[in-house]
């Protein structure tokens, strides 16, 4: 096997006397999507929080691409190709969705210091713009206003904004949320070729996507890790079936 | 919503009216009109550099005198040294004063960029409420340094006795000074429209409305509003110069909190984030300064009036009233 691109050993994290995440192992190897299911509470943002570097851990490791990374802050491991999808879109309300992808192109290259030359004139940042946004199906929309469009067509701008970073491994954070039957089928068709260009560590609760989409999968209860397999052993995963699946609809 | 007229066509307006009226007013002989409109370009200039910072990078800053007031104190010493012909500096070696305001002018921006780099390192690391009262509490600091401080006057401030050169014109002559302050202007507020749209304005105006999502793009939100706060400052440090000229005096009420206010109240005024915004605050604000400050001395209450009627029912300011939303891309 591969060496894994991402791995977490002993990961603690806690909030007072909440423990969040608790002792937690996980990895991403090249080529993978790893879904992270779980119970309302568990831990699973947290847990892509702590990986991003929004939150810092109380103990443990993160390395990425052989090197620890649990000291670098949330821009620097952006930098380094870890790019992360938000559960609620995270966009920049008052550009266009190109304006948004643009941004993260712009990013993507570490630049920040022109003060002459129009973004919405250089073809090589609106180019990728228009690429990552034909990719997602967006491209019509590309002029229109963030804070205009549909809740479905942001979550789509978030995966956008994610390719046009071109990172090493993807953090998505409830890619499918709201997006109706239609939607997260497309998404998943989407997902399942994108593994290929970088691995995905997937936090969804829309479990029809995480059995047809998941090469591996974890579950999480209040913060550690009860049970780990492909998709047959977690259905049939007694434990599994009693803290999760009995209780949620899905 | 439509918009009456285009936001850049009503800014070609607005600049037109700036030039077109103390012309007429230096041909009709009334050279005092002509001083006022100077007072409103220069002060104009002052909202234009706060507005950076406030406008597009969304730091409200209480503390932009400190700026306005280091500028203006920058030319007031250097001249001063000149005028006196007395040496800056003698070891280890020696600087003389000038009375070049090209000079001057970059002195002052040195000056108040270093200032900002300063203050702006660590206000920077708070937000919100606590931004405000830290650049308050840095300028306020620098105000009574002033006042304590007799080598250049104290309290009681530092005059300037001719006003200073500049190469080809005579800036003695109130026209004159008008029209250098005016292309100033002019200047800045074209490197400010080509600087939104560039790199650098995205990336900043992206860390106005969403910090976390700049930071997780792996560009440094700190970082940009370091650089546009430093920018900020000088451009309203350089004001400060050309205010220091047109009254050929600088006094510590440039650095009090008052002043911090008024340049804040160009920009609510005119408009938070549109690019003549502040030009069109400064102006209403020296004109009801002369209108009503003609027959009440409480002609403030009129501009509070002003000041209300825009946050409750016109929030994109005068701008805003007549051009519409903002545009981005």
């Amino acid at each position: 096997m591969t060496d894994p691109v991402l791995s977490l050993s002993g990961l603690d994290k806690s909030f007072g006397a909440l423990k969040v995440t608790d002792n937690v192992d996980l990895d991403l190897s090249p080529g993978e999507i790893h879904a992270l299911i779980g119970p309302n509470g568990a831990g699973k943002s947290s847990l892509i929080k702590l990986v991003a570097g929004e939150l810092k851990a109380d103990a443990g490791s993160i390395r990425f691409g052989g090197r620890e990374i649990g000291d670098l802050g949330q821009a620097a491991r952006a930098r380094l190709g870890l790019t992360r999808t938000f559960q609620v879109s995270s966009l920049v309300p008052e550009f266009s969705a190109r304006g948004n992808v643009a941004l993260a192109a712009q990013a993507r290259r570490r630049s920040v210091f022109g003060f002459v030359r129009s973004v919405a004139k250089d073809k090589d940042l609106t180019g990728e713009a228009m690429e990552a946004l034909e990719r997602v199906g967006l491209a019509d929309r590309a002029g229109v206003r963030v804070s205009e469009l549909s809740h479905g067509e942001k979550r789509l701008l978030e995966i956008a904004m994610a390719l046009a970073m071109r990172p090493r491994i993807f953090l998505m954070d409830e890619p499918m949320a709201g997006l109706g039957q239609e939607g997260s089928n497309r998404l998943i068709g989407f997902l399942d070729k994108l593994r290929n260009e970088a691995p995905i560590l997937l936090i969804e609760h829309d479990m029809e996507a995480v059995f047809r989409l998941a090469d591996r999968i974890s579950v999480l209860v209040a913060g550690s890790i009860i049970a780990r397999g492909n998709a047959d052993d977690i259905r049939n995963h007694p434990e599994v079936r009693a803290a999760y699946l009995g209780e949620d609809e899905a | 919503m439509p918009e009456l007229i285009t936001e850049r066509r009503l800014n070609i307006v607005l600049a037109l009216i700036l030039l077109i009226g103390p012309l007429i007013a230096y041909f009709a002989d009334e050279p005092f009109l002509v001083t006022l409109a100077t007072r409103a370009t220069i002060l104009a200039l002052a909202g234009v550099g706060l507005n950076i910072a406030l406008g597009l990078g969304g730091l409200v800053s209480f503390g932009h005198a400190a700026f306005f007031g280091l500028g203006g104190y920058a030319v007031g010493i250097v001249a001063t040294h000149h005028q006196n012909y007395e040496p800056l500096m003698t070891s280890p070696f020696v600087v003389n004063g000038t009375n070049q305001m090209l000079v001057l002018w970059l002195v002052a921006m040195l000056v108040s960029g270093v200032a900002a780099l300063v203050i702006g390192l660590l206000s920077l690391r708070t937000s919100g409420v606590y931004f405000i009262m830290i650049t308050l509490a840095f300028a306020q600091m620098i105000y009574y340094f002033a006042i304590s401080w007799p080598a250049y006057g104290g309290e009681d401030g530092l005059s300037i006795y001719v006003r200073n050169s500049f190469p080809g014109i005579n800036t003695l002559r109130p026209l004159d000074f008008f029209l250098l302050c005016y292309a100033v202007l002019m200047v800045v507020l074209i490197a400010q429209w080509r600087m939104t749209g560039a790199r650098f304005g995205t990336a900043l105006q992206a860390v106005r409305q969403n910090e976390g999502r700049v930071a997780a793009l792996g560009l440094s939100p700190y970082g940009i509003k370091l650089a546009a706060f430093v920018i900020s400052g000088m451009v309203t440090g350089l004001a400060g110069a050309l205010y220091a000229d047109l009254n050929r005096f600088v006094s510590p009420s440039m650095l009090s909190w008052h002043q911090s206010g008024e340049i804040m109240v160009f920009i609510i005024l005119g408009g938070v984030a549109r690019l003549f915004g502040p030009v069109v605050g400064a102006c209403l604000f020296v004109l009801f300064e002369h209108v009503f400050g003609s027959f009440t001395s409480h002609w403030q209450f009129f501009l509070g009036a002003a000041l209300l009627a825009v946050v409750l029912f016109a929030r994109g300011g005068f701008i805003g009233l007549l051009a519409g939303r903002a545009r981005h891309d």
